[in-house]
Protein backbone atom coordinates (compact mmCIF):
# COMPACT_ATOMS: atom_id res chain seq x y z
CA UNK A 1 0.00 0.00 0.00
CA UNK A 2 1.48 3.55 -0.63
CA UNK A 3 1.74 5.82 1.70
CA UNK A 4 -0.89 8.20 0.31
CA UNK A 5 -3.68 5.17 1.33
CA UNK A 6 -2.27 4.67 4.29
CA UNK A 7 -2.44 8.18 5.17
CA UNK A 8 -5.88 8.41 3.40
CA UNK A 9 -7.41 5.70 5.33
CA UNK A 10 -5.58 6.65 8.76
CA UNK A 11 -7.68 10.06 8.48
CA UNK A 12 -10.98 8.21 7.17
CA UNK A 13 -11.05 6.02 10.49
CA UNK A 14 -10.13 8.87 13.30
CA UNK A 15 -12.90 10.66 11.04
CA UNK A 16 -15.51 7.83 11.72
CA UNK A 17 -14.50 7.18 15.46
CA UNK A 18 -14.75 10.90 16.12
CA UNK A 19 -17.98 11.51 14.35
CA UNK A 20 -19.72 8.40 16.15
CA UNK A 21 -18.18 9.39 19.66
CA UNK A 22 -19.38 13.05 19.27
CA UNK A 23 -22.75 11.59 18.59
CA UNK A 24 -22.61 9.32 21.14
CA UNK A 25 -23.11 6.13 19.60
CA UNK A 26 -19.94 5.06 20.81
CA UNK A 27 -18.53 5.89 24.20
CA UNK A 28 -14.99 7.56 23.76
CA UNK A 29 -12.90 4.45 25.02
CA UNK A 30 -14.88 1.68 23.31
CA UNK A 31 -12.68 1.24 20.44
CA UNK A 32 -9.77 1.27 23.00
CA UNK A 33 -11.30 -1.78 25.26
CA UNK A 34 -11.52 -3.70 22.02
CA UNK A 35 -8.20 -3.09 20.68
CA UNK A 36 -7.12 -3.91 24.11
CA UNK A 37 -8.72 -6.97 24.48
CA UNK A 38 -7.30 -8.33 21.42
CA UNK A 39 -3.74 -6.97 22.58
CA UNK A 40 -3.73 -8.83 25.61
CA UNK A 41 -6.27 -11.75 26.39
CA UNK A 42 -7.78 -12.94 22.85
CA UNK A 43 -4.84 -14.58 20.77
CA UNK A 44 -3.79 -18.28 19.62
CA UNK A 45 -2.84 -19.30 22.90
CA UNK A 46 -6.75 -19.37 23.51
CA UNK A 47 -6.83 -22.22 21.52
CA UNK A 48 -3.76 -23.31 22.37
CA UNK A 49 -5.26 -24.38 25.37
CA UNK A 50 -7.86 -25.72 24.31
CA UNK A 51 -6.08 -28.32 22.53
CA UNK A 52 -3.53 -28.89 25.07
CA UNK A 53 -6.56 -30.05 27.39
CA UNK A 54 -8.26 -31.99 24.70
CA UNK A 55 -5.19 -33.75 24.32
CA UNK A 56 -4.90 -34.28 28.15
CA UNK A 57 -8.56 -35.08 28.83
CA UNK A 58 -10.56 -37.27 27.08
CA UNK A 59 -13.82 -36.60 29.06
CA UNK A 60 -12.95 -32.43 27.39
CA UNK A 61 -12.20 -33.89 24.00
CA UNK A 62 -15.62 -35.17 23.83
CA UNK A 63 -17.37 -32.65 24.93
CA UNK A 64 -15.16 -30.24 22.47
CA UNK A 65 -16.47 -32.51 19.34
CA UNK A 66 -19.81 -32.41 20.53
CA UNK A 67 -20.25 -28.89 20.97
CA UNK A 68 -16.89 -26.71 20.76
CA UNK A 69 -18.84 -23.15 21.69
CA UNK A 70 -19.52 -24.49 25.41
CA UNK A 71 -16.59 -26.52 26.07
CA UNK A 72 -14.16 -23.61 24.62
CA UNK A 73 -16.26 -21.48 27.48
CA UNK A 74 -15.89 -23.28 30.09
CA UNK A 75 -11.91 -22.10 29.50
CA UNK A 76 -13.46 -18.62 29.79
CA UNK A 77 -12.95 -17.90 26.06
CA UNK A 78 -16.28 -16.03 24.95
CA UNK A 79 -17.83 -15.58 21.29
CA UNK A 80 -17.65 -12.02 19.85
CA UNK A 81 -20.45 -11.64 17.59
CA UNK A 82 -22.41 -15.23 18.87
CA UNK A 83 -21.15 -17.39 16.48
CA UNK A 84 -21.22 -21.36 17.14
CA UNK A 85 -17.75 -22.77 17.00
CA UNK A 86 -16.66 -26.31 15.90
CA UNK A 87 -14.02 -28.27 16.40
CA UNK A 88 -12.68 -30.60 13.59
CA UNK A 89 -10.26 -33.23 14.95
CA UNK A 90 -7.19 -34.46 12.66
CA UNK A 91 -6.87 -37.89 12.99
CA UNK A 92 -4.67 -40.87 11.30
CA UNK A 93 -7.42 -41.01 8.24
CA UNK A 94 -8.50 -37.17 8.23
CA UNK A 95 -6.68 -34.15 7.88
CA UNK A 96 -9.45 -30.46 8.25
CA UNK A 97 -8.37 -27.29 6.80
CA UNK A 98 -10.30 -24.37 7.30
CA UNK A 99 -10.77 -20.94 4.96
CA UNK A 100 -13.54 -18.39 4.84
CA UNK A 101 -14.32 -18.30 1.04
CA UNK A 102 -16.30 -15.12 1.13
CA UNK A 103 -14.82 -12.70 3.50
CA UNK A 104 -12.12 -14.33 5.74
CA UNK A 105 -14.21 -14.99 8.55
CA UNK A 106 -12.26 -16.56 10.83
CA UNK A 107 -12.12 -18.21 14.85
CA UNK A 108 -11.32 -14.79 16.67
CA UNK A 109 -11.74 -15.87 20.49
CA UNK A 110 -9.53 -18.81 19.95
CA UNK A 111 -6.98 -17.57 17.32
CA UNK A 112 -7.25 -13.87 17.68
CA UNK A 113 -6.93 -11.88 14.65
CA UNK A 114 -5.97 -14.16 10.54
CA UNK A 115 -2.98 -13.24 9.41
CA UNK A 116 -2.61 -11.97 5.95
CA UNK A 117 -2.39 -14.72 3.61
CA UNK A 118 -5.26 -16.45 5.12
CA UNK A 119 -7.10 -13.29 3.32
CA UNK A 120 -5.71 -13.55 0.49
CA UNK A 121 -7.73 -14.45 -2.52
CA UNK A 122 -5.28 -16.94 -3.97
CA UNK A 123 -5.75 -18.79 -0.42
CA UNK A 124 -9.08 -18.58 -0.50
CA UNK A 125 -9.75 -19.61 -3.61
CA UNK A 126 -7.11 -22.74 -4.54
CA UNK A 127 -7.75 -24.42 -0.88
CA UNK A 128 -10.85 -25.77 -1.92
CA UNK A 129 -9.90 -26.80 -5.17
CA UNK A 130 -6.59 -28.27 -4.92
CA UNK A 131 -6.19 -28.38 -0.87
CA UNK A 132 -3.03 -31.19 -0.77
CA UNK A 133 -0.84 -28.98 -3.68
CA UNK A 134 -1.89 -25.55 -1.75
CA UNK A 135 -0.90 -27.38 1.67
CA UNK A 136 2.37 -28.63 0.10
CA UNK A 137 3.23 -25.18 -0.54
CA UNK A 138 2.95 -23.98 2.73
CA UNK A 139 5.18 -26.76 3.70
CA UNK A 140 2.48 -29.47 4.48
CA UNK A 141 2.73 -32.89 2.95
CA UNK A 142 -0.41 -34.81 3.52
CA UNK A 143 -0.01 -38.37 2.75
CA UNK A 144 -2.26 -39.70 0.00
CA UNK A 145 -4.25 -42.20 2.36
CA UNK A 146 -5.10 -39.30 4.68
CA UNK A 147 -8.58 -37.71 3.31
CA UNK A 148 -8.40 -33.96 3.62
CA UNK A 149 -11.48 -32.00 4.32
CA UNK A 150 -11.89 -28.33 3.53
CA UNK A 151 -14.04 -26.44 5.95
CA UNK A 152 -15.81 -23.10 4.56
CA UNK A 153 -16.13 -20.49 7.64
CA UNK A 154 -19.67 -18.51 7.49
CA UNK A 155 -21.19 -16.37 9.65
CA UNK A 156 -22.72 -18.62 11.78
CA UNK A 157 -20.13 -21.08 11.86
CA UNK A 158 -16.52 -21.07 12.83
CA UNK A 159 -13.91 -23.88 12.46
CA UNK A 160 -10.98 -24.54 14.48
CA UNK A 161 -8.57 -27.61 13.66
CA UNK A 162 -8.32 -29.94 16.36
CA UNK A 163 -4.81 -31.43 15.73
CA UNK A 164 -3.18 -34.73 15.94
CA UNK A 165 -1.13 -34.72 19.35
CA UNK A 166 3.14 -34.84 18.33
CA UNK A 167 4.98 -38.26 19.42
CA UNK A 168 6.89 -38.14 22.32
CA UNK A 169 5.03 -35.91 24.84
CA UNK A 170 3.76 -38.07 27.15
CA UNK A 171 5.36 -36.24 30.25
CA UNK A 172 4.52 -33.18 29.39
CA UNK A 173 1.98 -30.66 31.36
CA UNK A 174 -0.89 -29.16 30.06
CA UNK A 175 0.92 -25.63 29.70
CA UNK A 176 3.73 -27.46 28.06
CA UNK A 177 1.75 -29.09 25.60
CA UNK A 178 0.52 -25.86 24.74
CA UNK A 179 3.30 -23.96 23.89
CA UNK A 180 3.26 -26.74 20.72
CA UNK A 181 -0.01 -26.23 19.16
CA UNK A 182 1.04 -23.57 16.62
CA UNK A 183 -1.62 -21.04 15.35
CA UNK A 184 -0.91 -22.42 11.71
CA UNK A 185 -2.01 -26.22 13.43
CA UNK A 186 -5.36 -24.81 14.26
CA UNK A 187 -6.25 -23.66 11.00
CA UNK A 188 -4.81 -27.27 9.34
CA UNK A 189 -2.15 -25.98 7.54
CA UNK A 190 0.40 -27.14 10.03
CA UNK A 191 1.06 -29.88 12.29
CA UNK A 192 1.57 -29.20 16.36
CA UNK A 193 5.26 -30.19 16.74
CA UNK A 194 7.69 -31.93 19.49
CA UNK A 195 9.79 -28.80 20.64
CA UNK B 1 -4.29 9.50 19.56
CA UNK B 2 -3.31 6.07 21.41
CA UNK B 3 -1.37 4.34 18.10
CA UNK B 4 1.74 3.78 20.34
CA UNK B 5 -0.05 0.94 21.68
CA UNK B 6 -2.07 -0.15 19.12
CA UNK B 7 1.26 -0.95 16.96
CA UNK B 8 2.35 -2.82 19.96
CA UNK B 9 -0.78 -5.10 19.44
CA UNK B 10 1.17 -6.95 16.34
CA UNK B 11 3.29 -8.48 19.02
CA UNK B 12 0.42 -10.22 21.58
CA UNK B 13 -1.90 -10.86 18.99
CA UNK B 14 0.62 -12.94 16.91
CA UNK B 15 1.27 -15.10 19.11
CA UNK B 16 2.77 -18.12 19.78
CA UNK B 17 5.87 -16.57 18.76
CA UNK B 18 7.03 -18.85 16.25
CA UNK B 19 3.95 -17.85 13.94
CA UNK B 20 5.50 -14.25 14.74
CA UNK B 21 3.56 -12.11 12.01
CA UNK B 22 2.21 -8.77 11.74
CA UNK B 23 -1.45 -8.78 11.88
CA UNK B 24 -1.67 -5.15 11.69
CA UNK B 25 0.65 -3.29 9.24
CA UNK B 26 -0.38 -0.01 10.32
CA UNK B 27 -2.40 1.68 13.37
CA UNK B 28 -5.46 2.27 11.23
CA UNK B 29 -6.00 -1.22 10.70
CA UNK B 30 -6.32 -1.99 13.90
CA UNK B 31 -8.63 1.11 14.81
CA UNK B 32 -10.74 0.00 11.54
CA UNK B 33 -11.11 -3.77 13.12
CA UNK B 34 -12.08 -2.42 16.66
CA UNK B 35 -14.42 0.51 15.47
CA UNK B 36 -16.48 -2.47 13.32
CA UNK B 37 -16.28 -4.70 16.65
CA UNK B 38 -17.13 -1.79 19.01
CA UNK B 39 -20.22 -0.81 16.89
CA UNK B 40 -21.84 -3.91 17.21
CA UNK B 41 -21.28 -4.51 20.65
CA UNK B 42 -23.01 -1.08 21.04
CA UNK B 43 -25.95 -2.49 19.03
CA UNK B 44 -25.07 0.23 16.38
CA UNK B 45 -25.59 -2.25 13.59
CA UNK B 46 -25.60 -6.38 13.17
CA UNK B 47 -22.59 -7.70 12.42
CA UNK B 48 -23.81 -9.32 9.00
CA UNK B 49 -25.02 -6.09 8.02
CA UNK B 50 -21.56 -5.08 7.76
CA UNK B 51 -20.14 -8.53 6.97
CA UNK B 52 -22.68 -8.30 3.90
CA UNK B 53 -20.85 -5.19 2.86
CA UNK B 54 -17.37 -6.68 3.40
CA UNK B 55 -18.31 -9.09 1.42
CA UNK B 56 -19.12 -7.37 -1.29
CA UNK B 57 -16.11 -5.11 -1.21
CA UNK B 58 -13.77 -8.15 -1.52
CA UNK B 59 -15.66 -9.44 -4.16
CA UNK B 60 -15.53 -6.29 -6.12
CA UNK B 61 -11.72 -5.90 -5.79
CA UNK B 62 -9.14 -6.80 -8.17
CA UNK B 63 -6.60 -9.32 -6.98
CA UNK B 64 -4.97 -9.29 -3.67
CA UNK B 65 -2.93 -10.74 -1.66
CA UNK B 66 -4.62 -10.26 1.43
CA UNK B 67 -2.32 -7.07 2.30
CA UNK B 68 -5.37 -4.76 1.32
CA UNK B 69 -8.04 -6.18 3.72
CA UNK B 70 -8.58 -3.87 6.01
CA UNK B 71 -9.06 -1.07 3.50
CA UNK B 72 -12.02 -3.34 2.05
CA UNK B 73 -12.60 -3.16 5.61
CA UNK B 74 -12.85 0.51 6.20
CA UNK B 75 -14.71 1.08 2.85
CA UNK B 76 -17.34 -1.83 4.38
CA UNK B 77 -17.63 0.51 7.39
CA UNK B 78 -18.03 3.81 6.12
CA UNK B 79 -21.09 2.07 3.34
CA UNK B 80 -23.07 0.73 6.72
CA UNK B 81 -22.83 3.60 8.28
CA UNK B 82 -23.22 6.03 5.64
CA UNK B 83 -26.04 3.51 4.72
CA UNK B 84 -27.91 3.36 8.09
CA UNK B 85 -27.26 7.06 8.44
CA UNK B 86 -25.37 6.88 11.23
CA UNK B 87 -22.73 8.97 9.27
CA UNK B 88 -23.40 11.18 6.54
CA UNK B 89 -20.93 11.54 3.51
CA UNK B 90 -20.62 14.87 3.94
CA UNK B 91 -19.53 15.45 7.48
CA UNK B 92 -17.47 12.40 7.02
CA UNK B 93 -15.12 14.19 3.79
CA UNK B 94 -15.76 17.62 5.91
CA UNK B 95 -14.22 15.43 9.19
CA UNK B 96 -11.47 13.97 7.64
CA UNK B 97 -10.66 17.27 5.91
CA UNK B 98 -9.96 18.67 9.23
CA UNK B 99 -7.95 16.00 10.72
CA UNK B 100 -5.62 16.09 7.34
CA UNK B 101 -5.37 19.64 7.77
CA UNK B 102 -4.75 18.94 11.43
CA UNK B 103 -1.98 16.73 10.72
CA UNK B 104 -0.48 18.85 8.03
CA UNK B 105 -0.12 21.53 10.68
CA UNK B 106 1.15 19.03 12.93
CA UNK B 107 3.88 17.65 10.65
CA UNK B 108 4.95 21.05 9.89
CA UNK B 109 5.95 22.03 13.78
CA UNK B 110 7.62 18.70 14.39
CA UNK B 111 9.61 19.35 11.31
CA UNK B 112 10.61 22.79 12.72
CA UNK B 113 11.48 21.49 15.78
CA UNK B 114 13.58 18.63 14.54
CA UNK B 115 15.70 20.36 11.91
CA UNK B 116 14.98 17.82 9.75
CA UNK B 117 15.15 18.05 6.09
CA UNK B 118 14.21 14.58 4.91
CA UNK B 119 11.64 15.43 2.31
CA UNK B 120 7.75 14.84 3.16
CA UNK B 121 7.31 11.50 1.98
CA UNK B 122 10.49 9.87 4.11
CA UNK B 123 9.14 11.96 7.28
CA UNK B 124 5.60 10.65 6.62
CA UNK B 125 6.72 7.32 6.13
CA UNK B 126 8.09 7.18 9.68
CA UNK B 127 5.01 8.62 11.52
CA UNK B 128 3.26 5.79 10.03
CA UNK B 129 4.82 3.52 11.20
CA UNK B 130 6.24 4.01 14.24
Amino acid sequence: MGDDQAIYANVRTRAIESLLVEKGILASDAVDRVVAAYEEDIGPLNGARVVAKAWVDPDYKARLLEHATSAIGELGIAGMQGENMVALENTDEVHNVVVCTLCSCYPWPVLGLPPYWYKSNEYRARVVVEPRVVLGELGLDVDESVEVRVWDSSAEIRYMVLPERPEGTDGLSEEQLAALVSRDSMIGVARAEAA
Amino acid sequence: MTDGAISAMAGPAALPRKNGELVFKAPWEGRAFGLAVALTEAGAYDWEAFRERLIGEIDRADEDDGTHYYERWLASLERVLVESEMISTDELAERARELAAHDEHEHDHDHDHTHDHDHDHAHMTREVTT
